[in-house]
């Protein structure tokens, strides 16, 4: 039992980040902090990638003779470009909620869901 | 050379796209967003002349070899949907010559169109592609691209809606993310057509079951079906209505369309049918169909109507897909098509009331039909279209439904169907009841010079682009030839025969 | 000219009308010249159609498209539809000729666009009388909902669009709820939708099921007007008088009973309804629509919606007939169909003449108005006895026939002499509030005027020829006769 919680450690931080920017997302009413929640559960993601990579005892995928196992570089690849949807959507986010800002002078859900009920 | 030409598909917006961010002229812009979406339009016509008889077109991105290299894989679903997506983008395009100057704000015209050619792109790439994970960059680039055209809506409320997409649409985009990494976990493999053909070898792996759950909700969210649609009423009543037209004929369908992939290549539909999940997307979308047309007939306010009904609609098409026999999978299909020109018609008589009379609040319209005869004459026929009479497109698709539902004596998926329907006859009525027969009221107009023409007449461009759609929802309930043929070929070749 | 060839022409000829019509718009002569070539040409293609019937075999009918298969828009020829279609195209001529008068002496707006709908509603008239299937039928019953609204809405006023919104909210209401479904749960049983002298749901339905399908399709049509979806006819009466005379006594009211009368007889089969005793209960229907309309008829002042109420009833003697299933009825039911659209058509025109000429429109203001418009109040009162039934009038025979049919009836006898009183007491009911209004007029006291001044001569023409065919059905009803008996076990 020990053994499988250790085995899997990585998975557990992997985890524990994902919950917490899930958590963060959910129950803050701040914009701006829901988008931090939002941008801690993707990284998590691209870390549950990274590791995927990760082979026992592999060392970095430069073809050369000395080395008979390498790490799976594709996971890494593929996150190149997560990552930059990642960045993409929260520059895209915070472009929003300074709009959002202009349009009613916070950043507060719960202030905003009243107003637009007013209205 | 047919080869060639599928890539062109998501080249073309892809080169044209940031070409059009340096302008601001609107003029230079539309043009160079009509020339693309009609290219687009002809290259998809072309090539689903070439696969509808059951043929594929295989495409190899960069001559790597699959399953290593990005391949596109394109058979008579993924053409029918490419066809979809950019009929509507030439629609819409015609549609936001005059909308787009109204709504947006002068200088951003060109970045407007820019985005909307993103979008284009990502929907395509989305029917285009054989590749999951490049699936997934496409699904963000559209993705993407209609957070920042929703946000350009002028109603403030825009904003937030836009930005709860933008939450939610993440969350679905990132559990998709985390899928796709389960299945590349077991199968080491990105290519849904190597995925599948190895998957007795990996099936009984526990990453299995998760990777599918976490691929349904993801796509699930995007698809707004219920209970995953609370972004999709404010996103489509609030966004510029151009882009309403757009993704409510498109955005929706290119996510159930990944859903029909992922359900039937990706996973053997041996795999799932044990895991109920035919039975929960079949309680799903009956509910989805009764709570959608009951919500939509709550609102006072046309737009939101309108995407409350898309709720409504996308439950008919699980309910196809969930039948899994010959009917439903056409039903489903066709439903796709059907709704899509019905509701993008029925979003451009929303658009053009907007322009008018500047608000689509019903308490505001009061008899406005008399000052826009025609635009309500297609709305009503578009909305006979959606009830389902026969004669008209709607018609055909929840006859498909019917038979199949009725051929597996699934009475309580007949009596969801009969249940919507009536709705839908309701929240229309309601429309036609306010716009129509209620006594005429003077209409409240801010913001606009006296003397603007715009105020008397609706402009030309979008009475083409209304017709156009109207006409299409009467001339595909009568010459079923194309959707039909289309849509059986693809239950045939999910099915198998 | 082969069969086939007249029937699209019957469908044809009244659209290539509506376009020229609505091309005329400068010329006012022409364009109504235009309304009565169209008519004439459509009532001689049905005519060949009738003098040539011998030759209708089952090649005569063709295909527009198919939108899923066995599910096709196809048109034949039948007799019935055959006996629908010369009725309707026969009084289209004697309405152009009213309306023309009618609409120039009211000084009517947009009478271009009324004529051109005109034309658009008898196409749609001809579809629904020449459809081949069900479907067909519904696409057509819809289609003439739809394109009679502007006309039931002519006016514009807020009044007429009350009246058009209770119109189109029970006519499109009830097909939508109970007739779509209907036809839907009848394709399933059945597996065709096509119309098959006999029925085609014999054998396949589970002969429980057939009362409420019966009661679905009838509830479902409610142009044939049954209770308690009657209401939209009284409120179509806010249309001009001859869209109140042509299609609300004529073509839609009767696309309504026909649709009925087709219904029960191809695709239920009477023989099935006989053999299940389905209509024991369901007769009753009909019946207390002939009552209760009678009753409502005799309350209402305004002479347009006492014609309605009028209407009401008399369109339920037709599903009276089809309810009762037997030969006579059907026969009956079949020419009420034709006798019942000459008399009330008389009667509108006269009531439409009396508003045109003395601006009248209730009942009560019409004392002595006989001496001052002779001419009118005989084709009223004529009107009147033929509806009644009595001899010398063409209405008689259909009368005679769905009594013959009610004695024949063969059911439990609470509801056999419920049928029997219900025809004996609303002809009496008929006698006291059609009759009561010429006999007002010719001898009630009048205001001392007397100088004679009588409607336009284009709508006295138009009055007399339903009015003298009438008579002549009379002594010859052979022509309704023959066609009918061609339907009847």
């Amino acid at each position: 039992m020990i053994e499988y919680i250790l085995g899997h450690f990585n998975y557990w931080l992997i985890i524990t980040v994902m919950m917490v920017g899930l958590y963060t997302l959910i129950s803050r009413a701040n914009l701006m902090k829901k988008l931090a929640g939002l941008a801690m559960f993707q990284t998590a993601v691209i870390l549950f990638y990274v590791s995927l990579g990760k082979v026992t005892g592999g060392t970095v995928p430069i073809v050369d003779d000395q080395f008979t196992i390498y790490s799976n570089p594709l996971p890494q690849v593929l996150m190149l470009t997560a990552i930059v949807v990642g960045v993409a959507t929260t520059a895209l986010g915070f472009a929003l909620v300074i709009r959002i800002k202009e349009a009613y002078d916070t950043v507060e859900e719960y202030e905003i869901q009243k107003m637009d009920s007013d209205s | 050379m047919t080869e060639q030409i599928t890539i062109l598909l998501v080249i073309i917006p892809l080169l044209c796209a940031p070409i059009t961010a340096i302008f601001k002229s609107h003029k230079i812009a539309w043009a160079i967003t009509f020339f693309v979406s009609l290219c687009c339009l002809l290259i998809s016509s072309y090539i689903l002349l070439q696969v509808i008889d059951g043929s594929q077109v295989i495409y190899e991105l960069g001559g790597w070899q699959p399953p290593w290299g990005i391949e596109y894989k394109i058979d008579s679903l993924n053409a029918f949907v490419a066809l979809i997506v950019s009929v509507m983008a030439v629609v819409s395009t015609v549609f936001a010559y005059a909308s787009v100057q109204r709504e947006i704000d002068d200088d951003l015209y060109g970045l407007f169109y820019a985005a909307f050619q993103l979008c284009l792109l990502g929907l395509l790439g989305i029917a285009l592609t054989g590749d999951i994970f490049n699936l997934f960059v496409f699904l963000e680039i559209s993705s993407l691209s209609s957070y920042a055209l929703i946000s350009m809506g002028s109603n403030r409320k825009a904003l937030t809606a836009a930005f709860s997409y933008l939450i939610l649409g993440t969350i679905g985009a990132t559990f998709f993310l985390i899928g796709v990494g389960f299945l590349y976990a077991a199968s080491g493999s990105l290519n849904i057509f190597d995925i599948a053909s190895r998957f007795e070898t990996y099936e009984k792996m526990q990453l299995v079951t998760t990777s599918f759950i976490f691929i349904i909700l993801g796509i699930g969210l995007k698809a707004a079906i219920f209970p995953l649609h609370s972004w999709l009423p404010n996103a489509y009543g609030y966004a510029p209505s151009v882009i309403s037209i757009f993704l409510a004929a498109t955005a929706t369908k290119v996510s159930i369309y990944v859903l029909i992939r992922v359900l039937f290549d990706v996973y053997p539909m041996e795999y799932w049918s044990k895991l109920l999940i035919p039975q929960v997307l079949l309680t799903l979308g009956c509910v989805a169909v009764i709570y959608g047309s009951v919500r939509a007939w709550q609102q006072n306010e046309i737009r939101r109507l309108l995407a409350f009904s898309s709720v409504a609609q996308i439950g008919y098409i699980i309910i196809g897909l969930a039948l899994l026999s010959h009917s439903g999978i056409t039903s489903a299909i066709m439903h796709m098509f059907n709704h899509a020109v019905i509701k993008a018609t029925l979003f451009m008589a929303a658009g053009m009331i907007l322009y008018r009379a500047r608000s689509t609040t019903l308490s505001d319209l009061g008899g406005f039909a008399v000052n826009m005869p025609w635009t309500f004459a297609a709305l009503f026929i578009a909305g006979l279209s959606l009830i389902g009479v026969p004669g008209t497109a709607g018609f055909v698709s929840k006859w498909y439904l019917l038979e199949g539902a009725v051929a597996q004596q699934k009475w309580f998926v007949v009596i969801s169907i009969a249940l919507g329907s009536v709705f839908a006859v309701a929240y229309l009525w309601k429309i036609v009841d306010a716009m129509y027969f209620s006594a005429q009221r003077k209409i409240h107009i801010t913001k606009v010079k006296s003397g603007d023409i715009s105020l008397a007449v609706a402009p030309k461009s979008m009475s083409v682009a209304l017709w156009t759609g109207a006409i299409a929802c009467i001339y595909f309930g009568l010459f079923t030839k194309l959707p039909t043929d289309a849509a059986k070929s693809v239950a045939t070749a999910l099915l198998g025969s | 000219m082969t069969i086939t060839t007249a029937l699209i022409f019957t469908l044809v000829i009244p659209l290539v009308g509506a376009i020229a019509i609505s091309q005329l718009k400068r010329y006012e002569n022409l364009r109504d010249g235009a309304t009565l070539v169209t008519a004439l040409c459509l009532f001689a293609v049905n005519v060949y159609l009738f003098v040539n019937r011998d030759l209708i075999t089952d090649e005569a009918n063709f295909t527009l498209v198919e939108p899923i298969d066995g599910l096709a828009i196809a048109f034949s020829l039948n007799s019935f539809g055959l006996l629908f279609a010369l009725v309707a195209s026969g009084l289209w001529i004697a309405t152009s000729i009213y309306a023309i008068g009618y609409m120039r002496a009211h000084h009517e707006k947009h009478q271009t666009r009324f004529f051109t709908l005109f034309a658009v509603a008898i196409f749609g008239v001809m579809a629904v009388a020449y459809s081949d299937n069900l479907f067909t039928l519904f696409l057509f019953y819809e289609f003439l909902t739809v394109s009679t609204y502007p006309l039931v809405t002519h006016s514009g006023t807020q009044a007429a669009k009350r009246g058009g919104r209770t119109y189109i909210f029970i006519l499109m209401g009830t097909s939508i709820l109970f007739f779509l479904p209907a036809m839907i749960i009848t394709w399933f049983t059945a597996g065709t939708l096509d119309f098959v002298q006999g029925g085609i749901l014999q054998g396949k339905l589970d002969s429980a099921a057939l009362l409420p399908l019966l009661l679905l399709f009838i509830l479902g049509i409610s142009k044939a007007g049954v209770m308690p979806f009657h209401k939209w006819l009284p409120a179509a009466m806010v249309a001009p008088t001859p869209v109140s005379a042509l299609l609300h006594a004529v073509a839609v009211v009767k696309a309504g009973v026909f649709s009925v009368v087709k219904i029960v007889v191809f695709i239920f089969g009477t023989d099935f309804i006989n053999d299940v005793h389905a209509n024991d209960w369901l007769i009753y229907l009909p019946a207390i629509t002939i009552l209760a309309a009678s009753l409502i008829a005799l309350t209402k002042d305004n002479l347009k919606e006492r014609l309605a109420y009028s209407t009401v009833s008399q369109l339920s003697y037709i599903v009276l007939g089809a309810m009762l299933a037997n030969k006579y009825a059907i026969i009956g039911a079949s020419m009420h169909i034709a006798m019942h659209a000459f008399a009330k058509i008389a009667l509108f025109f006269a009531a439409g003449a009396i508003l045109v000429t003395m601006h009248k429109t209730k009942v009560s203001e019409l004392s002595g108005l006989g001496k001052r418009m002779p001419f009118t109040f005989t084709v009223f009162t004529i009107g009147t006895l033929s509806i009644i039934g009595l001899p010398f009038f063409g209405g008689m025979w259909s009368k005679w026939y769905l009594l013959s049919g009610a004695l024949d009836y063969q059911s439990i006898s609470i509801t056999y002499w419920f049928v029997l009183s219900t025809l004996a007491i609303s002809s009496m009911l008929n006698i006291y509030y059609l009759l009561s209004i010429p006999m007002k007029g010719f001898f009630g006291a009048s205001d001392g005027n007397t100088s004679i001044q009588e409607a336009p001569t284009a709508c006295l023409i138009g009055m007399a020829i339903p009015t003298l065919f009438t008579l002549y059905l009379f002594f010859d009803p052979s022509i309704f006769y023959v066609l009918s008996a061609a339907i009847a076990p």
